[in-house]
């Protein structure tokens, strides 16, 4: 039997592994997608909670969470190819000077 | 419970191989359509006029010496034309090949594999990850020119597939439904296609599906005069194969898409004229296959037709003409549902 | 049955996929595995009994957000991929840090499962599309002017960043 909690943990375990993700890779790309991977452990925690209360807001929600991703791609990775353009590198260590 | 299972897997089965043989025998007619227009036979030898070409082309391609690239990324360059060819192919669960209730051998079937409530944007979802196979192969191929063509032809594709999903809007807002069988059934009751409803999204829906595949003219991502072949010059054998499978599947599925969306699916022409009663003989399957047979030959008639785009022009159709053409669309087809609903 | 065979199957791929995300050497192969991730993650809300959901995830996710991050890995192209330093004490530390915050959390899950046993009402999946449509043009119209806004933005801030000075 599938309950609430199977999805629970599975979305804490994504969200984890995302938090480990950003913590310990130093390529800023992966660091967006580990974040990534935290939005969606979240949009499955939405879902989940919309099934159990029969609720459609939390669905709707998690389409906004959609939309925010992909704005915040889009511009993250606008910043990045602005910076590599700049810096060549995008090892997060060395993104460490606010002008240069 | 077997019913659920056995026979989506026998309508599968029977699509699949269908869709294969399709796509075998559209290349042979497409080099005799192309020869027909220029003036020439095109394949004579093999077979009587060259019917049996395709077989010899899949003999070929498999006894191909299967090449790859040295420094190329063997994983990626493996999955690339896996990851063109599926999703041509499994677009075909949802579109309706006839009626929702028909009886064979006293077991009652249904017309289609599946019918999903969101079937339409299943399609077009599934449509967008066509792209990663062209992006991969470019790029797992690890030399210049395949690069240039498959960010050309991801560029394409991207571009056009927002004209394309904006004429989708369009059929949604008349049929009220996104499942490819609800939008025939609405088709059905409102009695005219919605070609004739909806010219502007048909023809934009059109020009945008020869773009989406690769299609002249817009087929200068794999021109052969331009980019050696586009982002599958490395491909040999049975990869290459993959990738050809995987444009025809495309063209295809773009008809397929274009007959349920815009004319009628299965459904039979002039239902109500009453001295055309003998058109209602014709089932609704092979209805289907002439309609979807009469759009893939217009791809081949166009192909010998016209000249082909340059990519910036390619881009200046796509960006600003079809897109602020659709977007339009939308918005009179939204003005005139409220209006003539009141 | 049929649910807990699919849900135990992808749950295995999601977490799967996503520790091959954070731990592929070559970035191209973490992007790809991202894709694979967020397919599984499709397939699970339709078990969710939401499909638009699923198929909004496939087509904005991994039919959109993942190509621009390919786009931009591929155009990114080092040949000194940036791993060079690790420090274990660091490491050690972290891996501390987030055991705890595991437990914590499972300790949070495990206490709302016994507190509020899950009753499912479900009942959403046949007009889904329906109530998410009503719900975003009435009860949450607002957001939904200024999620539109909010990509807008982004698009224009995208373009900005990434054109080359001329």
């Amino acid at each position: 039997m599938i309950t609430q909690t199977h999805f629970l943990v599975l979305s804490a375990a994504l969200f984890m592994l995302g938090v480990v993700g950003v913590m310990t890779r130093r390529n800023i790309i992966i660091i967006l997608m580990s974040m990534e991977l935290m939005l969606n452990a979240v949009n499955i925690n939405l879902i989940a909670f919309s099934r159990q209360l029969g609720d459609v807001t939390g669905q709707v929600f998690a389409v906004f969470v959609i939309c925010v991703a992909a704005a915040e791609a889009a511009v993250g990775l606008g910043i990045i190819l602005a910076f590599y353009r700049n810096k060549e590198t995008i090892n997060i260590d060395e993104m460490n000077l606010m002008r240069w | 419970m077997t019913e659920a299972v056995i026979f989506p897997l026998i309508k599968i089965v029977i699509v699949l191989a269908a869709v294969l043989a399709t796509v075998m025998y559209i290349v042979l007619l497409e080099r005799k359509v192309q020869a027909w227009v220029q003036v020439r036979l095109g394949p004579m030898r093999v077979g009587p006029h060259g019917i049996l070409q395709p077989l010899a082309d899949v003999l070929k391609l498999f006894v191909k010496e299967d090449i790859t690239p040295v420094m190329a990324d063997k994983w990626v360059f493996t999955a690339a034309p896996i990851l063109v060819l599926v999703p041509a192919l499994i677009a075909f669960a949802v579109i309706p090949f006839a009626s929702n209730d028909m009886k064979l051998f006293g077991l009652p079937i249904s017309g289609r594999i599946a019918d999903v409530n969101v079937g339409l944007l299943y399609i077009v979802s599934v449509a967008s990850l066509g792209i990663y196979g062209i992006i991969l192969g470019g790029w797992s191929s690890n030399s210049k020119y395949p690069l240039i063509a498959s960010l050309r032809a991801s560029a394409q594709l991207i571009s056009y597939e927002i004209a394309v999903t904006m004429t989708l809007v369009t059929v949604i807002m008349l049929a009220g439904t996104l499942s490819m069988v609800g939008i025939v059934d609405a088709q059905a009751r409102q009695g005219m296609w919605f070609a004739f409803m909806q010219p502007v999204a048909f023809f934009i829906y059109f020009v945008g599906g020869l773009a989406e595949t690769n299609r002249a003219p817009f087929d200068l991502p794999e021109a052969e005069q331009e980019l050696v072949a586009g982002f599958h010059t490395e491909y040999s054998g049975m990869r290459f194969a993959f990738f050809f499978l995987a444009e025809y599947a495309n063209m295809i599925v773009v008809s397929a898409v274009a007959t349920t969306l815009f004319f009628g699916g299965w459904l039979q022409p002039f239902p109500n004229v009453s001295w055309l009663w003998w058109l209602g003989i014709v089932p609704g399957w092979m209805w289907f296959c002439t309609k979807t047979f009469m759009f893939l030959y217009v791809f081949l008639w166009v192909r010998a037709t016209y000249p082909r785009y340059r990519y910036d022009q390619l881009m200046r159709l796509g960006w600003k003409w079809l897109i602020p053409l659709a977007i339009l669309n939308v918005v009179v087809t939204g003005f005139l549902k409220v209006l003539l609903k009141g | 049955m049929a649910e807990a065979v699919v849900f135990y199957i992808f749950a295995a791929l999601i977490l799967g996929f996503a520790v091959l995300v954070i731990t592929a050497k070559s970035t191209v192969h973490s992007v790809l595995f991202l894709v694979a991730d967020f397919l599984c993650v499709a397939a699970l809300y339709v078990v969710l009994q939401a499909p638009f959901l699923a198929v909004i995830q496939v087509m904005v996710y991994a039919g959109g957000i993942v190509v621009l991050y390919l786009f931009v890995v591929m155009l990114v192209n080092l040949k000194r991929p940036p791993e060079l330093h690790a420090d274990p004490r660091r490491l050690g530390r972290l891996g501390l840090v987030m055991a705890l915050a595991v437990f914590a959390e499972l300790a949070a899950i495990g206490a709302y499962g016994w507190l509020k046993p899950s009753g499912f009402d479900g009942s959403l999946d046949s007009k889904n599309i329906e109530q998410v449509g009503r719900a975003l043009y009435t009860d949450y119209l607002v957001p939904f002017e200024v999620a539109s806004v909010l990509l807008l933005v982004a698009m224009i801030g995208a373009i900005v960043l990434a054109k080359r000075e001329q």
